[in-house]
């Protein structure tokens, strides 16, 4: 049951930001890179104020997935670098925490690229 | 005929030619899509939970994040992810899928324009602006939050 109830807060926070964005692109039309943009300077914001814990607490991956958190986990590397490893921390810390998806992210879609053509020409 | 009269009829035009997109369907698509993205992720995590009960919660998202933009690139590279990106719109790409998607699409677009300058450099038309943002905003957050431990 309580698993349940879990995946429910998961879908409903996920869901609900995924709509926001969506009501934002359609009544003023800002482009999906600039709204992205937007979303991660939410997530910054909330979590240099380390707000989002308590979101990410209660919905996991419904606040994690999201570019909110992808910018909430930026900002609380960089806070998390500065009180362990001082200024150079500060510095880096922010990449260091998203470091492996980034990685992954750029490495795979160069590989991938090599054994893959176009599929929008097709149609 | 002035240039700005003109001008004004000519957007009134396309205003009226573009199709009236049923904005209530596409915030309810929205919401399935991003809402069935997370709780594949948050599936994901109770799977790796269940080998590894005593990694910690960071670690996890780590893991969930990463098999969401693998699982997400494999989708790109085989043409069903712009299935779903139709389907989905915001629901897409502002879970950590689009983010893998747009390099990965780009990576494929512009394989033709060569590997430094066309997927070297395009494969970042999209995630770039994502990713200077974001440095740039953590090393902000890092030095205030480094100045502010100082006192």
């Amino acid at each position: 049951m309580e698993a349940i109830l879990m995946y429910l807060k998961v879908f409903a926070v996920g869901g609900l930001i995924c709509a926001i964005a969506e009501l934002i692109m359609i009544k003023t039309k800002i482009t999906p890179a600039r709204i992205l943009v937007l979303f991660l300077m939410i997530g910054a914001v909330l979590g240099g104020f380390n707000l989002w814990t308590y979101v990410i607490q209660w919905a996991g991956a419904g606040a994690t997935l999201p570019i909110i958190g992808f910018g909430s986990s930026l900002a609380k590397g960089a806070i998390e670098g500065a009180t362990s490893n001082g200024f150079f921390g500060a510095l880096g810390g922010g990449l260091a925490a998203t470091s492996a998806g980034i990685a992954v992210s750029i490495g795979l879609s160069y590989l991938i690229c090599f054994f893959t053509n176009s599929h929008t020409k097709k149609n | 005929m002035n240039k700005q009269q003109r001008n004004s009829e000519y957007l009134m035009y396309v205003e009226n030619q573009s199709p009236k997109s049923a904005w209530f369907t596409s915030l309810l698509r929205a919401f399935i899509m991003g809402g069935t993205i997370c709780c594949f992720g948050q599936m994901i995590g109770d799977v790796i939970k269940s080998f590894f009960p005593t990694m910690d919660i960071l670690t996890v998202g780590a893991w969930v994040n990463i098999s969401v933009i693998t699982l997400t690139i494999l989708l790109t590279a085989f043409g069903v992810f712009d299935l779903l990106a139709k389907y989905g719109g915001a629901g897409t790409f502002i879970p950590i899928s689009g983010f893998a998607n747009s390099i990965a699409s780009c990576a494929i677009e512009y394989k033709k324009e060569g590997l430094v300058f066309g997927v070297g450099a395009k494969m970042f038309y999209v995630a770039g602006p994502v990713l200077v943002n974001g440095v740039a905003y953590s090393m902000i957050v890092g030095i205030i939050y480094f100045i502010i431990s100082l006192f």
